[in-house]
C-alpha cells in the first residue's frame, strides 16, 4: 500500500531539520505545560483586588503573559459557546427568530455594562480566591468577543449548500461525523477572520479591563493593560514605551505564530471549485505538518481515539435517513414538556423584567433628561468619528486597492496596526491632547476614530480591489474626469463594501464611547457629556438603575439604526450595487 | 414480475399556505423501483423530478402517502442506497480517498478494510493514483468519478442519480456514461437498480431499461413505459432511438395531450388536473422568441410555411430541451407558434412579427401579450385606473401568491416584468417595487436628462 501513496502531498514538501523542528515543539509543549501550571497557582491563591502594579520593566513580560492568557482563555471560551449557539439558532427551527434577535441585542450592549454584575457575581461565587476576579475579567472580555462570532458560524450554517447536507444525510452521517466533516470545515474561514477581529476587541478592552472601580471597591489585575494606565497615571513615559513596546511584539507574535499559520491553514477549507494561485504562506505551518513529534502523536494518539469514537457512534447511530415518524410518536409528551418549560420561562422573564423595570423608577425626570442629553452627544460623536475616519480612509483605501504592489505592503502592516488596542494608546494621546489644550469632548473623537478606522479601510481596500478592472478600463477609455470616476466608477463599485465596513464601525464607534469619554488618568477622571461617559460612571458608582437605564437606551439606539439606516443600505448594497 | 425494492404509494408533496389554499408541488403519484432496471425520469423544469427523487431515497418525507422498502415503510427500516449528486456534493476540505471513506466511516467500519475498499472502488471508476489529491486540483469528470466512487463504495442496492451529467461538457459525459452501463452490464458493481433523473432525453434513451416522463403543475407522471427494443449499446442513428426520442420530445411539446407511443408498452396514463386562473409564464426573454421565430424563417425557407422538428432545431441550436422549451412555450402562448407532432409551425402573426423592424416588434408584441397574458392586462389595466398610475409590486405577488410557490411567483413577475417593459407597457421601479407607466417615467427621464 506504500507504493500507492506516492502521489500524496504530505511527501511533496522536504523535510528540512526535523531535529531543531521537534525539538522546538518539544519545548513548546513543555512550556505549555509550565504555563498552565503557574495561571492555576496564581488562580487559587488568596485574592488580592488591588495589586500593586510595578513599573520595572523585568516585571512586564509576566504581565504580558498574564493578559494574552485572560484573551486566550476568552477567546477559547466564545469559540465554543459561538459554535454551540449557532448550532442551535440554525437548526432548531422554533428557537431560531428568538436567537438571532437576541444576539442582534446582545452585542449592541457594551461590554462595561456587563461589569459590576459580573465582577460582584463572580466575586461572591468565589470570595476569597484570585480566580473570582480573574473569572470576571475574562467574562467581560468574553462579552466583547462572541457575538461577531455566533453570528458567523451560524451564517456559515445557514449557507452549506443543500446538496452537501443531503450527501451527509444519505450517507448516514452522525451528528458528530457531519459537524468534523461538514459543518465546521464549512465555517472555518469565516472563524479564523471572525477569530482575529474578535480577539483585537479582547485586547481593545482588557486594557480598560484589568483596572476599574465598582462602587467603594477598586479592582487591579496584574496585567499588561494595568501597567499601562498605571505609567500613564504615574507620568513615567519610559514605563509607557516600554509596555507599548511590548504589546506591539505581541501583536506581531500572534500574527506570526497564530494568525498567519491558521490562514494558511483554512486555505484548504475553502469552498471553491478552482484552486487559487496566490496563497498565504506559513513557515510555522509548515514547521508544524513536518514534525515528527506531532505526527507521532497524531498516529499514535488523535487517529486512534477518533477512530473509536466514531465506532461508537456509529454503533449507537440509528441509521434512519428518515428519522420524522419516530418523532411524530413521542411528540405529545415533548409538547407537554416544551409548553412547560417555555411557560416557566416566560414568567421568570416576566417577573425579572418587572423587577428590573421596578429598579427603573428610582431614576429622577432630571437624570433621565441628562441620559438623553448624552445619547445626543454620543450619536453625533459617533457619526462625527464615521465620517473624519471615512474622509481618509476611502481616498487611501482606493489608492491602495488599485495598486497590487502597494497592497502587498500595506495590506499586512494595516492588519497589524489594525489588532494593535486603540485603548493602549489612549493614555498617551489624551496626555498629548491635553498639552496642546484640547480636552475630552473633542478627545474622545479622536479616540473613537482610532479605534474603528480599520474596518472601513480594509473594506474599501477589498472593495477597491473588487472593481472589475474593464470599468477601469472604460473610464480611462472615455477619459472621464476624475469627478466623474469617483462617482460613476469608483464609489458605486466600493459601495457593498463601505456600508459592510460602516456598519461594523458604527458598532465599534458605540462600543468604544464607553472608554472614550470617560478616562481615569492621574488620579482624576476625564469625562465629557456622553451615553459612554454616563454608563462607565454608573458602573463605577455601583448604580445599577443608571446603569441599566443607560444601556438600554444605548442598545435601543444601536439596533434601531440597525434596522433604519444599516438594513436598508445594506439591501440598496446587494441588490443595485452588486457586481457579478 | 418481482418484488419492487422501494414502492412509493400515492405520495404527493404540497406547501401549505397561511390562507385556505396549498401549493401542489407533486399530486398523488405511485411509482415503483424493481430490481434489474435502470429507471430515467424526465420532465420539464418545475415538474418535481429532484423532490420525486428525495422522496424515493429517503432524504424527504412526503407530505402524504408512504415509501416502502421491500414491503415496509422506508422510515423504519434501514435502507441501502445512494446518491450522485449534479453539483458532485464533495467536501472540498478531504481527499479523495477520504471523500471516499466517509460513508464507510459513518457506518463504524474498521480503518484497513474502509481503505481497502475505498482503493478498490477508486481503482474501478479509474482513479487510480488520485487518492491524495483534493477535489479542486481535479477536473469536472474526475470529480464526478469520486461521486459515483463514493455513492458505490457502499454498496448499494439502488443508486439513486439526480442529473449526473448535466454539469459536464458533452464529451466527458458521453464518456462517463458508457463507463457507468460498463459496469452495470458486467455487473461489476452490486448494484440492483439505478433511478436517473434526467432532463435530457437522449441521455435517457441511451440508458434506461423504463422511462417516465412527468408533467407539471403541479407535476404528475405522463407516460411511464418500458424500452424493449433497443438492445445494448444503442445506437443513436437507428430508426428506434430516434423514434423514441421524438416520441417523446412531442410528450414533452404537447401538455394537454399523450400522443400515441409507437410499439412500445404503453403505460398509465394519469390525467392533468389543472385548473388555472393564471396561465404559467414560460420564463423566455422576447429577444429569445423573435430569434427563434427568424431562426425558424432562415432554416426552412420561405416557402415550406416554416416548419421544423423541435428535436432538429434544440440539436442545431446546440439546446437542452430545457432552454429550448420555454421560448418555444412563449412563443406559442403569444400565438406566434404553433406546435403539431413535435414540430413547430410558425403562424401568419409570427411570420409578421419576425419579419418586421424593432419598433413594429414591439407593437405587435403589445398587441399578442395583452391579448394571450392575462397578468399583463392586469398590470396595464391597474395602471390606468390609478390616478397617479403605479401600482406597488405586492398587489400581484398577492394574486399569484395563491396559486404558485413563492419562488415560482418572484420569477412569474419578473417575466413579467420583462414583457411588458419591452412591450412598453409598463414599467418597473425596482428601487420602490412599483409598476409605473412609461409616459410618466418619460416625462421625468427628460427632466434628469437636461439636468
Amino acid at each position: 500500500m506504500s507504493g500507492r501513496n506516492t502521489f500524496s502531498r504530505e511527501f511533496i514538501g522536504e523535510r528540512t531539520w526535523p531535529f531543531f523542528i521537534d525539538l522546538g515543539v518539544a519545548a513548546a509543549l513543555l512550556a505549555g505545560f509550565y504555563a498552565i501550571l503557574w495561571i492555576g497557582k496564581f488562580w487559587f491563591s488568596t485574592a488580592i483586588p488591588e495589586v500593586a502594579i510595578q513599573r520595572s520593566p523585568s516585571h512586564l513580560p509576566l504581565y504580558a503573559f498574564y493578559s494574552t492568557a485572560r484573551i486566550f482563555i476568552a477567546y477559547i471560551l466564545s469559540l465554543v459557546f459561538a459554535i454551540g449557539y449557532g448550532y442551535i439558532a440554525a437548526y432548531n427551527k422554533r428557537m431560531e427568530a428568538l436567537l438571532i434577535a437576541t444576539l442582534d441585542i446582545l452585542q449592541s450592549i457594551p461590554v462595561l455594562s456587563f461589569l459590576p454584575g459580573v465582577m460582584l457575581a463572580m466575586m461572591s461565587l468565589f470570595p476569597s480566591r484570585q480566580i473570582g476576579i480573574e473569572l470576571g475579567a475574562i467574562l467581560l472580555i468574553f462579552t466583547g468577543e462572541v457575538w461577531n462570532m455566533a453570528f458567523s458560524f451560524y451564517t456559515s450554517l445557514k449557507s452549506i449548500p443543500r446538496e452537501l447536507h443531503e450527501a451527509a444525510a444519505i450517507n448516514r452521517f452522525s451528528p458528530l461525523q457531519r459537524l468534523f466533516q461538514l459543518e465546521l470545515p464549512y465555517a472555518t474561514i469565516g472563524l479564523v477572520w471572525n477569530s482575529m477581529v474578535s480577539v483585537a476587541n479582547g485586547w481593545f478592552f482588557l486594557i480598560v479591563c484589568e483596572m476599574f472601580p465598582v462602587g467603594s471597591r477598586n479592582f487591579r489585575l496584574p496585567g499588561l493593560g494595568s501597567y499601562l494606565q498605571t505609567a500613564a497615571s504615574n507620568g513615567d513615559t519610559q514605563a509607557m514605551v516600554y509596555g507599548l513596546i511590548t504589546m506591539v511584539l505581541i501583536i506581531v507574535l500572534t500574527d506570526q505564530l497564530l494568525w498567519r499559520p491558521l490562514i494558511a491553514w483554512s486555505d484548504k477549507f475553502k469552498f471553491e471549485n478552482v484552486e487559487s494561485a496566490d496563497r498565504i504562506q506559513s513557515p510555522i505551518l509548515h514547521m508544524i505538518r513536518n514534525s515528527n513529534v506531532i505526527g507521532l502523536m497524531q498516529r499514535r494518539i488523535f487517529t486512534p481515539a477518533s477512530e473509536s469514537i466514531y465506532r461508537f457512534v456509529a454503533a449507537r447511530h440509528e441509521h434512519h435517513i428518515v428519522r420524522k415518524e419516530a418523532r411524530r410518536r413521542s411528540r405529545r409528551s415533548t409538547t407537554l414538556i416544551a409548553a412547560v418549560a417555555s411557560f416557566a420561562a416566560a414568567a421568570a422573564v416576566i417577573f425579572a423584567a418587572f423587577h428590573a423595570t421596578l429598579l427603573l423608577r428610582e431614576i429622577h425626570r432630571h437624570e433621565l433628561l441628562s441620559l438623553f442629553e448624552g445619547a445626543g452627544a454620543t450619536l453625533l460623536r459617533v457619526n462625527v468619528a464615521l465620517l473624519l475616519a471615512s474622509l481618509w480612509t476611502i481616498p487611501v483605501g482606493v489608492a491602495i486597492g488599485f495598486n497590487p504592489r502597494l497592497a502587498n505592503i500595506a495590506q499586512p502592516l494595516a492588519q497589524i496596526a489594525a489588532s494593535f488596542p486603540a485603548t493602549a494608546l489612549f493614555p498617551v494621546i489624551l496626555l498629548g491632547l491635553m498639552n496642546i489644550g484640547v480636552g475630552i469632548g473633542v478627545g474622545s473623537v479622536a479616540l473613537m476614530i482610532l479605534g474603528i478606522q480599520w474596518y472601513i479601510l480594509f473594506n474599501v481596500i477589498a472593495g477597491a480591489m473588487a472593481i472589475p478592472s474593464d470599468l477601469k478600463e472604460v473610464s480611462n477609455l472615455f477619459r472621464f474626469s476624475s469627478l466623474q470616476r469617483w462617482t460613476t466608477v469608483i464609489l458605486p463599485g466600493i459601495f457593498p463594501f463601505l456600508i459592510t465596513g460602516l456598519v461594523t464601525a458604527s458598532g465599534g464607534a458605540w462600543n468604544a464611547s464607553i472608554v472614550a469619554e470617560y478616562f481615569q488618568l492621574k488620579d482624576k477622571t476625564m469625562v465629557t457629556t456622553g451615553l459612554g461617559a454616563q454608563i462607565s460612571a454608573a458602573s463605577a458608582r455601583g448604580d445599577f438603575p443608571t446603569l441599566l437605564l443607560a444601556t438600554i437606551i444605548m442598545a435601543l439606539i444601536v439596533v434601531t439604526i440597525n434596522r433604519l439606516v444599516w438594513r436598508p443600505l445594506y439591501h440598496l448594497a446587494e441588490t443595485k450595487y452588486r457586481l457579478d | 414480475m418481482s418484488e419492487p425494492i422501494i414502492r412509493a404509494q400515492q405520495v404527493e408533496k404540497f406547501y401549505s399556505q397561511p390562507s385556505e389554499n396549498r401549493i401542489q408541488v407533486i399530486s398523488p403519484t405511485d411509482l415503483s423501483i424493481f430490481p434489474g432496471e435502470i429507471v430515467a425520469l424526465l420532465g420539464p423544469s418545475g415538474s418535481g423530478k429532484s423532490t420525486l427523487l428525495r422522496m424515493l431515497s429517503g432524504l424527504s418525507q412526503p407530505s402524504a402517502g408512504d415509501v416502502f422498502w421491500h414491503g415496509k415503510p422506508i422510515s423504519r427500516v434501514q435502507i441501502n442506497v445512494s446518491i450522485v449528486f449534479q453539483s458532485f456534493a464533495l467536501f472540498p476540505w478531504l481527499t479523495v480517498l477520504e471523500n471516499v471513506e466517509a460513508p464507510l466511516k459513518a457506518r463504524g467500519m474498521a480503518p484497513q478494510e474502509r481503505r481497502q475498499r475505498s482503493l478498490k472502488i477508486l481503482d474501478t471508476v479509474g482513479l487510480d493514483g488520485f487518492e491524495a489529491a483534493y477535489p479542486k486540483e481535479l477536473s469536472g469528470g474526475m470529480r464526478q468519478r469520486v461521486g459515483f466512487a463514493r455513492a458505490l463504495v457502499v454498496e448499494p442496492e439502488v443508486l439513486f442519480m439526480d442529473e449526473p451529467f448535466s454539469a459536464l461538457d458533452v464529451l466527458t459525459a458521453e464518456n462517463l456514461r458508457s463507463e457507468l452501463l460498463e459496469l452495470w452490464q458486467k455487473k461489476t458493481i452490486p448494484t440492483q437498480s439505478i433511478f436517473l433523473v434526467t432532463h435530457n432525453i437522449e441521455e435517457a434513451v441511451l440508458l434506461a431499461d423504463r422511462i417516465i416522463v412527468l408533467g407539471r403543475n403541479p407535476g404528475h407522471v405522463r407516460t411511464d413505459f418500458k424500452v424493449t427494443a433497443l438492445p445494448h449499446p444503442r445506437d443513436r442513428k437507428g430508426p428506434a432511438f430516434t423514434q423514441l426520442v421524438d416520441y417523446i420530445y412531442k410528450v414533452l411539446t404537447r401538455p394537454d395531450v399523450t400522443p400515441a407511443m409507437p410499439t412500445l408498452t404503453p403505460g398509465r396514463k394519469v390525467r392533468d388536473q389543472r385548473q388555472m386562473r393564471y396561465e404559467m409564464l414560460p420564463h423566455a426573454r422576447p429577444g429569445g422568441i423573435a430569434g427563434l421565430l427568424e431562426l425558424l424563417i432562415d432554416l426552412t425557407g420561405k416557402d415550406t410555411a416554416g416548419r421544423a422538428d423541435i428535436y432538429k432545431l434544440a440539436d442545431e441550436l446546440a439546446f437542452e430541451i430545457d432552454d429550448l422549451l420555454p421560448i418555444v412555450d412563449a412563443a406559442t402562448l403569444l400565438g406566434f407558434l404553433r406546435v403539431e407532432e413535435g414540430d413547430a409551425v410558425i403562424t401568419p402573426a409570427g411570420r409578421e412579427y419576425a419579419e418586421s423592424e424593432i419598433l413594429r416588434q414591439k407593437e405587435l408584441f403589445r398587441g399578442a401579450a395583452t391579448e394571450h397574458v392575462l397578468l399583463l392586462r392586469q398590470i396595464t389595466r391597474a395602471l390606468d385606473n390609478k390616478t397617479d398610475h403605479t401600482v406597488p409590486e405586492e398587489f400581484f405577488l398577492d394574486m399569484l401568491d395563491e396559486q404558485f410557490s413563492e419562488e415560482e411567483t418572484q420569477r412569474q413577475l419578473e417575466t413579467a416584468i420583462n414583457w411588458g417593459r419591452y412591450a412598453e407597457l409598463f414599467d418597473f421601479d425596482a428601487a420602490r417595487r412599483r409598476f409605473i407607466l412609461p409616459e410618466i417615467e418619460e416625462s421625468t427621464k427628460a427632466v434628469e436628462d437636461w439636468e
